[in-house]
């Protein structure tokens, strides 16, 4: 479990002050300039070291990400953009950076700006975080009173800019690509890759997105040191992660834990443990609603990382935990997921427009057995078809969780339709 | 140069080529739906899947670059999976009404299903259905096949340069219509059609009446402007059922105007199917003869003076040689092919033609557009201009109507006088490496068009226009029929009178005859009494006055030769035969003079071509542009300064032909419609 000293959202709850000095207070700010004195390849350097894996639900290392960037600009300016389009279901935990602490992410934009040569950045905010945008708005005026930000920003001799932009509230506006184009005015539809941000990103320049919590936890890692970060964790899964913690638990909440954590005690830690005790427990989305679900017999020992969901067939994702007991209908929940993704394809690329209204409609008969026991075969066909040869990842995302529930409850389903003919199952309905 | 491998083949591909384009070097077919040469890439519909060695996922291959040392592989079962994946996803919510959809048999979905699909659907839900749209008269849609490839857009965006069709709606909900479903208003529109790979989008005016393996195809050549698109005439028995466009990379490339391709209809209506003779004020059908025996009477012991020619927009090379050889021959020196009384002599071709060549424009770093409206006159070489303009580096300069042209430009003037005073455009010139004026009509056809002509010239030679390998000096004409006369000598001999002087002549009764060869666009009430014979296609304004008609040709129905704003030779083929007693023109010039005596010294089409390549050697070179040997030089003269207007006032309604078709009437008064509604808001 990790310890207070440990921790980087020391106000992840509000219990404290959000404001700049309550901030600083605790920590924040604290020798940002002699940090951007140390230079470039320093930064670079030291974030790799660190084994940060980006928090936004890929797991891309960080630091490597950050290094992509051209080392001299050719002429057109180079622009870090953060993510804070939070839309995956489940995941709540930009929210709270941006609500309680958001100088944490605000320095982490200097940060990582002066490592990518950016003197712009932009944080793009989800539609529907009006007030977090506000507050948000409000510590960067801070920063800028401050001169934290600006001319000359924190003394460093950098100059900086940051802009706060609202999105109209798409959740494909939180694929890198489509947030771009939204940035930029236009519809968000993911672009073709290549080429990618680092090569021609924002308006034709070379541009980094990275999650709220990778820029927010960077700062801290650098005061603390490399070596302090990647002692946290397990190897190549190194530091600490919020978990969002929601569903058939006693006490759904955010929380910073160290990663490898196993599942059964973040829940039972944090979270009060499952409704009705871990045996009531039927299965977990370990990692926001994209990734696929793991069963109870998979949970009791399963460690939260990369590596070991991944080994397990999910993955961590954004680390938001959706607990099911057994009270659930795990073919009406997956078919829930199917309708929002049906809901959210932006419709550019066929696999994904036709195949997500595919998925869901097929899964809604699943839901009250009105199908032939071979369509499950065919369904988990029509996912291997959609995943992997769309333009974005939306596609997989969209594939995964179906291919989670027919991997683990293909006899659920196959009971259901089995009710269905027998007329057992009119009540259910 | 990156070297790839495709299917164990080993292709060197040029730098910047896609993995799609290295497939087919290596001789794999790909297939596709969104990917089109020239279009960008959208990337979306995932049929050109390939597989990469390395790659974890398949690849789209239209929009991944090909890179050194790649192992593609094209026939392996990922690749066949992915592609029945793909049919199958497009499949799932399109209608299967082939049998009467206008698309059948030439329908890339079809096809592709054919080949790559599989022969069943697991689909088992409702199909998805989407309303119609309304996009004007041209175009009909079925939204419900639509698959949402994105051609139209990024044609409408790209080409035409007048982005009002999009998407709206996303996910399977995604509908592609226009802004609040108004018509269609570029005049390259039509052209969405020929992209939609499956029969979302299809030709109005062609609904339901043939299906595409019913039409004989003849390769030919439009008349609607000077610019001489290659179109394909379809055509069912005796009549034309639709006009498409034909790769033409140095003229067309492969769009027509919309003119061009529904102008159709008009060839049926209003025809001149026999001769007739007006007598007590009436027409009334004759036979050939006595259509001849009458103009014969009438010439009889006339004086060459009293006698006059003149040729139209629509005429054919062949025809205005007859016509000329002819009315040489009767002693007649008022002879002229310049209807709206452009001021360009006929000699010097560098004088009077597209120097720089269509597709030179997409060399030019600089363009002055002098007394013309590009996209109402020549809609294709505007869109060689929008083209060259979404390239980048180009500045273009307006002296003329200000009008949408669908790229930025700097209005410089409306009048002569802005020539001499282009302001910070004359440095843009001057610094350009291959700068280009165009002079239109609009700035020629007026009582100082030889100083106008003359003042572009020294502009262009001044500015280096005119230099080496690069000729930048051009002259956009808006008749098909312009260069080809001017280059036999179709204008006033030794005291001869021009158009306008003719028809003063007419009026005041030094002119007793005219023949009208297809000239409809001249003041026919300025004909005084003279005698006229309108030899033509139409019942248009020239039948009307006619003493005599004799029914012609129209440009389906004949063998003849072009010459378009360039001066590039073109042949244009028999579709169809002309209707009734309508003949071919040079046919009946020819008969026409054996009757009054001076027999004309060609008897086959041969004949007269060879007679016309001793007038001008060129037209022995037919499909490619003979360079002007020289630019004239012109002397300078006095500049009015009332400002150039377009000749074109009416796009759609601009010749014989299009004035008979409903269709292009259907979409002038939508036009009308829009800019009546435009200018009450």
């Amino acid at each position: 479990m990790l310890e207070d000293k440990d921790r980087i959202f020391t106000n992840l709850y509000g219990l404290q002050d959000w404001r700049l000095k309550a901030a600083q207070s605790r920590g924040d700010w604290d020798g940002t300039a002699d940090i951007i004195a140390k230079g470039r390849d320093w930064i670079l350097d030291e974030m790799k070291k660190s084994g940060l894996r980006g928090r936004g639900g890929a797991g891309f290392p960080t630091g490597l990400k950050w290094s992509f960037m051209p080392k001299e600009s050719d002429g057109r300016p180079h622009y870090l953009v953060v993510n804070a389009d939070e839309s995956e279901p489940g995941t709540c935990k930009d929210r709270d950076i941006m609500r309680h602490d958001p100088q944490k992410l605000i320095e982490g934009c200097l940060i990582a700006s002066f490592a990518m040569g950016a003197h712009a950045c932009y944080i793009y905010v989800r539609g529907e975080f009006i007030r977090e945008r506000e507050q948000l708005q409000a510590a960067v005026d801070e920063a800028y009173e401050a001169g934290l930000i600006g001319k000359n920003a924190a003394g460093s001799g950098w100059d900086f800019d940051l802009y706060v932009h609202h999105g109209a509230g798409a959740y494909i506006c939180g694929e890198e690509t489509a947030l771009l184009e939204s940035l930029e005015g236009k519809k968000g539809m993911p672009r073709l890759k290549p080429p990618f941000p680092a090569n021609v990103g924002l308006y034709g320049a070379p541009t980094t997105v990275n999650n709220v919590e990778s820029i927010a936890v960077a700062p801290t890692i650098l005061r603390r040191g490399a070596s302090w970060f990647a002692g946290l964790g397990r190897p190549n899964n190194t530091g600490t992660k919020l978990f969002c913690i929601s569903g058939h638990v006693n006490r759904p909440c955010n929380v910073e834990e160290e990663m490898g954590i196993p599942l059964k005690e973040l829940l039972e830690k944090h979270a009060g443990g499952v409704r009705g005790g871990w045996d009531n427990l039927l299965a977990v989305i370990p990692g926001g609603s994209s990734v696929p679900l793991i069963p109870k017999a998979v949970c009791d020992d399963v460690l939260m990382d990369f590596d070991s969901l991944k080994a397990v067939q999910t993955g961590l994702g954004t680390a938001a935990v959706i607990v099911m007991d057994k009270s659930t209908d795990v073919i009406k929940a997956i078919a829930r997921l199917s309708a929002f993704y049906k809901h959210e394809s932006c419709g550019q690329c066929t696999p994904c427009r036709e195949g997500t209204g595919w998925m869901w409609r097929v899964m809604e008969r699943l839901v009250t057995g009105e199908a032939e026991v071979e369509e499950i075969d065919m369904l988990l066909d029509v996912t291997k078809r959609v995943e992997g040869h769309t333009i974005c990842a939306l596609g997989d995302a969209a594939a995964w969780p179906v291919q989670g529930l027919i991997r683990h409850f293909r006899g659920t389903i196959e009971e259901r339709i089995a009710a269905k003919r027998s007329g057992s199952l009119a009540a259910a309905e | 140069m990156p070297k790839l491998t495709v299917d164990g083949i080993e292709v060197e591909v040029e730098n910047g080529a896609t993995l799609l384009q290295a497939c087919e070097e290596a001789g794999a077919e790909i297939p596709r739906f969104c990917y089109h040469e020239r279009l960008s890439i959208a990337g979306n519909c995932r049929m050109c899947l390939v597989e990469v060695e390395k790659s974890p996922k398949p690849v789209a291959s239209c929009a991944m670059p090909a890179g050194d040392g790649m192992v593609v592989h094209t026939k392996t079962e990922q690749v066949k999976r992915a592609r029945e994946g793909v049919m199958e996803f497009l499949l799932i919510n399109h209608p299967l009404d082939c049998p009467i959809c206008d698309q059948g048999g030439e329908c890339d979905l079809q096809d592709q299903s054919m080949a790559y699909g599989v022969d069943g659907s697991r689909f088992h839900e409702n199909k998805r259905a989407v309303e119609e749209k309304y996009m004007g008269p041209l175009v009909k849609t079925v939204m419900t096949r639509c698959i949402h490839c994105t051609r139209c857009i990024r044609f409408s965006q790209e080409v035409a340069g007048v982005p009002e069709l999009g998407a709206i709606g996303r996910g399977e909900d995604m509908e592609i219509t226009t802004y609040l479903e108004h018509a269609l208003t570029s005049e390259l529109s039509a052209n969405v059609v020929d992209l939609c790979p499956v029969g979302a989008l299809t030709f109005r005016p062609f609904a339901y009446t043939a299906r595409p393996w019913e039409l004989k195809k003849t390769e030919s050549i439009d008349v609607m402007d000077a610019v001489g698109s290659s179109i394909r005439v379809d055509a069912r028995g005796s009549e034309v059922m639709r006009i498409l466009p034909r790769l033409n990379e140095e003229v067309n490339e492969e769009w027509i105007s919309d003119k061009t391709r529904f102008v159709w209809d008009g060839l049926k209506t209003q025809r001149l199917d026999t001769p007739y003779i007006r007598e007590n004020g009436r027409l009334r059908a004759a036979t050939w003869d006595e259509a001849f025996a009458a103009i014969a009477a009438r010439l009889k012991d006339m004086d060459g003076k009293r006698i006059a020619a003149i040729a139209g927009d629509l005429a054919c090379a062949e025809s205005m040689k007859a016509l000329k050889d002819l009315y040489a021959s009767l002693g007649s020196p008022n002879i002229d092919c310049r209807q709206d009384g452009a001021k360009l002599a006929a000699g010097n071709r560098g004088g009077y033609i597209f120097n720089s060549t269509i597709a030179g424009i997409e060399d030019a770093d600089a363009i002055l557009l002098v007394g013309t409206n590009p996209r109402i006159e020549a809609p294709i070489i505007n869109a060689r201009i929008l083209k060259r303009a979404r390239a980048g580096g180009l500045r273009v300069g307006v002296i003329g109507p200000r009008a949408d042209l669908t790229y930025d430009y700097d209005y410089l003037g409306a009048g002569p006088q802005s020539l001499k005073d282009l302001g910070a455009f004359a440095d843009v010139l001057k610094n350009a490496e291959r700068p280009m004026i165009v002079v239109g009509q609009g700035a020629l056809a007026r009582g100082d068009g030889a100083a106008v002509l003359a003042a572009a010239l020294s502009l262009a030679k001044s500015a280096g226009a005119v230099s080496g390998d690069w000729n930048g000096f051009n002259v956009l004409h808006t008749a098909a029929s312009r260069v080809g006369g001017l280059d036999l000598g179709l204008v006033p001999g030794e005291g001869g009178h021009d158009v306008a002087g003719i028809l003063e002549g007419a009026s005041n009764g030094e002119i007793d005859f005219v023949h009208l060869l297809g000239a409809d666009e001249i003041d026919m009430s300025r004909l005084g009494s003279a005698f006229v014979v309108y030899q033509g296609t139409h019942g248009d304004a020239g039948a009307h006055r006619a003493d005599v008609i004799l029914p012609g040709a129209a440009y389906t129905e004949k063998n003849a030769t072009w010459i378009n704003t360039e001066g590039r030779v073109q042949l244009g083929r028999r579709a169809v035969f002309p209707p009734g007693q309508a003949r071919e023109d040079w046919t009946i010039l020819r008969a026409l003079s054996g009757v009054l005596g001076k027999t004309l010294p060609y008897n086959d089409l041969a004949g007269i071509r060879a007679a016309m390549e001793e007038d001008a050697p060129h037209f022995a070179m037919t499909d490619v542009v003979a360079p002007a040997d020289e630019m004239p030089s012109l002397s300078e003269g006095n500049l009015d300064a009332a400002p150039f207007e377009s000749p074109v006032k009416d796009f759609y309604m601009t010749n014989p032909v299009a004035r008979a078709s409903a269709v292009m009437a259907e979409c002038a008064a939508g036009r009308a419609a829009a800019a009546r509604i435009q200018a009450a808001e």
